[in-house]
């Protein structure tokens, strides 16, 4: 199952094995992870499970849609260019050994 | 007998029957317990009620497409009253550029700026709820605060509002069958189609509101016009009547239990979860319905191409596989996953804007009443696909 390591904004890290079809999101969710909020439960519309890719990992992942674009712009923590929406990465096995960085804060 | 499929039961259920709609429950176990998939002979339509499978089917967008409409009705054959929806009804990639428009438009670095516009007129409502004491909640505090706030928000005009909720009915109802229920809220039709039309043209919205943003993107050559109004008028159409409804199903539900008032009233952090937990509980959108785009399979159950499958959020949202106690309201517990709002790319649009309305409500209500109770017998309104109440009568004490 893929692995994805979370690392919260004070350095401490979490590996989720998120089985794939599994949102990023819902995995976090469901593992009781504190940095990702999703209170629109994964319809793009609340920009709660804001993540910044690893370096040099963005090219690997699925592209930032036209909905995602929208509300990456309502970040409560500064937009990047590695920002994704956590809802919006569905996990294959390509996913395996991603880290991904948590915000400081979500709202 | 070794086939690669199973077949669906077949069910007599009848979601639009007065019975059903009075008390859906007994009869969203019964088609839980049916298998994941039910087939209801009175509709000729699949149904799903688990939530495994009603999560299954959102999710699948392509399979289970919206284009063929959200309702009973195959809009791809006749089944249409008007253009269809430019969010609700139409597949990626339409549907993906026109929910970006919108995301825009509601997102929630806006929302924070009509925060404090929703918190003082809930403040005014609740004043007037306590000063009268005994009211009529679903025409006073249900319908007149959306009614208030949100069209204001989008800049609608102040006269004639009134059409919004007929205009809201005609939609809802009109997902079901052509029934009474169905024609009762088709009574005016002519007139309300009419004024609603209107009030999505970008001359008839004010400057500042949402619905001038929309139309900021027909401005920048994102969408045309025609289809900045059909985007307008999603607004018009889906933000009232299911924001009535849930509101008036929290007065309900609390006062019905009073314990849990009291909890949100020592604890206001609370409201927040109390209304996922009220939209898993009492779910004011109950069924919609997906058509399948090509030969499927759901758990098994093969599904034709052009079926039709109702999902029941309703029901799904009281699933004992998914939930614990499903039958009861407890604000505490974790409501992650509720499908109230639906889920996946077509989940509510507006659910942002619902929560900072019935949050903002709730919370002054709340800082006011020590007691929210009933003050006379509800009249549940029979209606094709929201469940709430036509007749409230509430009271409000300090």
């Amino acid at each position: 199952m893929p692995v994805i390591t979370l690392v919260h904004h004070d350095g401490r890290r979490d590996a989720l094995d998120v089985p794939p079809g599994t949102s990023i999101m819902h995995a976090a969710i469901a593992a009781g992870i504190d940095g990702i909020v999703g209170e629109c439960g994964g319809s793009a519309m609340c920009a709660t499970c804001h993540v910044y890719v690893a370096e040099g990992k963005m090219d690997q992942l699925p592209p930032v849609d036209a909905v995602e674009d929208a509300m990456l712009d309502s970040t409560a923590c500064e937009r990047k260019p590695e920002s994704r929406l956590s809802c919006q990465l569905r996990v294959t096995e390509e996913f395996d050994g991603l880290v991904l960085f948590l915000p400081e804060q979500q709202v | 007998m070794a086939t690669t499929h199973s077949f669906a039961p077949t069910s007599d259920i009848d979601p639009f029957a007065e019975q059903y709609i009075l008390d859906p429950y007994p009869f969203h176990q019964e088609m839980r317990e049916g298998g994941p998939v039910v087939w209801l002979e009175k509709w000729n339509v699949f149904a799903v009620a688990r939530y495994e499978q009603v999560q299954t089917v959102l999710a699948d967008w392509q399979t289970f497409c919206s284009g063929g409409g959200v309702g009973l009705a195959d809009l791809r054959h006749g089944g249409a009253w008007r253009k269809p929806s430019a969010l609700l009804e139409t597949d990626p990639p339409d549907h993906t550029a026109n929910r970006a428009i919108i995301s825009r438009v509601l997102s929630p670095a806006v929302l924070r700026d009509l925060r404090s516009t929703f918190e003082e007129e809930a403040v005014r409502f609740a004043d007037r709820a306590l000063a009268a004491g005994t009211i009529e909640a679903t025409s006073e505090l249900a319908e007149a605060f959306p009614m208030k706030v949100f069209a204001d928000a989008v800049g609608i005009r102040p006269d004639g509002r009134e059409h919004l909720v007929a205009y809201g009915n005609m939609v809802f109802n009109g997902m079901g069958p052509r029934n009474e229920l169905f024609e009762r809220a088709w009574a005016n039709a002519e007139e309300v189609i009419e004024w609603v039309a209107a009030a999505c043209q970008r001359k008839a919205l004010a400057e500042d509101g949402l619905g001038a943003r929309i139309y900021e993107s027909a401005d920048a050559g994102v969408v045309d016009e025609v289809h900045a109004a059909l985007i307008v008028r999603s607004f018009l159409s889906a933000g009232i009547d299911t924001t009535t409804y849930a509101i008036g199903n929290a007065l309900f539900c609390f006062a019905q239990n009073p314990e849990q008032w009291s909890r949100i009233r020592s604890d206001k952090a609370l409201v927040k979860p109390a209304f996922e937990e009220l939209m898993r509980f009492e779910s004011p959108f109950q069924t919609f319905f997906r058509t399948a785009a090509s030969d499927a399979e759901i758990a098994g159950v093969r599904i034709p191409k052009d079926s039709k499958i109702m999902l029941s959020v309703g029901a799904a949202n009281r699933d004992p596989r998914k939930w614990t106690d499903p039958d009861t309201f407890d604000i505490a517990r974790n409501t992650k996953g509720h499908v109230g709002f639906g889920a996946g790319i077509h989940g509510c649009v507006g659910q942002m804007i619902a929560r900072l309305e019935v949050e903002t409500l709730l919370t002054a209500l709340a800082d006011r009443a020590e007691r929210i109770e009933l003050a006379g017998e509800p009249v549940r309104q029979l209606h094709n696909t929201l469940r709430g109440f036509e007749r409230l009568p509430m009271r409000f004490q300090a």
